[in-house]
């Protein structure tokens, strides 16, 4: 009973999320596409609470939707007016791009159904440990102690270039 | 749940990501898309983590937390991008960008 229901919602997680990213890749206005974009940010968070990976999905839900959704909010906001919101798609395009992503499609799907070392591995229910504190000591105490740093210095590289970028020139 | 069918939702995922970036002249939606194929990148990380290491080792969701790191910093320069373009242009449009073009 228990583990039908589990089924059931991590069904609704999987069903919400690849539903609502078809919507951001075919829906015209791009205010829509935008939010649809978040309800996918959810949908995978909720995955990542079915892995078990806690950290990971509070993560997601700070960082992307509370980040950079509204980074693209505010993208689409200063760059169209209100003739630039839909989105224009040409016939062409739109059959090549669907031919190429089909073939993709049936190639992922063809690999992952044939790969041996792959099958069988069902989730038994166990249940781990919380997550966080693990990932505190291995990132600051461990073998990631070198990819955070680079990765701190990056982030202040993206900060001062993105700074620099989208500032006004002014010139003398 | 097996790890096939994270893996699945992982491929959709993916090919909505290239589609959209095939597709799309909106560099706002483009930037949408990268972000779909980035997602299913660390759902991919977070459910090998899960079922094909042991329990205790969670290096998958390390790497699946530095992934988000380096999509948040992507994003911010895409922006700051097109902002640019746009001040420069008056479009985003990626296909009427093309000075360089002779």
């Amino acid at each position: 009973m228990e583990f039908a229901l589990k089924n059931f919602i991590f069904y609704g997680f999987a069903l919400m999320t690849v539903a609502s990213a078809l919507l951001v890749v075919t829906v015209r206005n791009i205010v829509h596409a935008a939010f649809s974009l978040m309800v996918t940010l959810f949908g995978i968070a909720g995955l990542y609470v079915f892995l078990q990976a806690d950290f990971l999905a509070a993560t997601q839900v700070i960082v992307y939707v509370g980040g950079i959704l509204v980074l693209i909010l505010f993208g689409v906001m200063m760059t169209s007016g209100r003739l630039e919101m839909r989105i224009h798609i040409e016939r062409g395009q739109l059959l090549l791009g669907g031919v190429v992503s089909l073939a993709l499609l049936t190639l992922l799907l063809t690999v992952i159904a044939n790969t041996p070392a792959w099958k069988n591995l069902t989730d038994d229910g166990t249940e781990f440990p919380p997550t966080t504190k693990r990932i505190g000591e291995l990132i600051l105490d461990g073998p990631f102690l070198l990819p955070f740093e680079v990765v701190s210095v990056l982030l202040l590289v993206a900060l001062i270039g993105a700074a620099l970028i989208s500032r006004k020139e002014v010139r003398e | 749940m097996t790890l096939q069918h994270y893996l699945v939702i992982s491929a959709i995922l993916f090919t909505f990501g290239i589609f959209a970036v095939l597709t799309r002249r909106n560099a706002i939606s483009i930037l949408m898309g990268i972000e779909l194929i980035l997602n299913s990148c660390n759902l991919n990380f977070a459910a090998f983590s899960r079922f094909m290491t042991p329990p205790e080792d969670i290096s998958g969701q390390i790497i699946a937390i530095f992934g988000i790191v380096l999509a948040a910093a992507e994003a911010a320069v895409f922006l700051a991008i097109i902002l640019a373009i746009y001040r420069e242009f008056g479009s985003i449009r990626p296909d009427e960008v093309d000075t360089l073009k002779g």
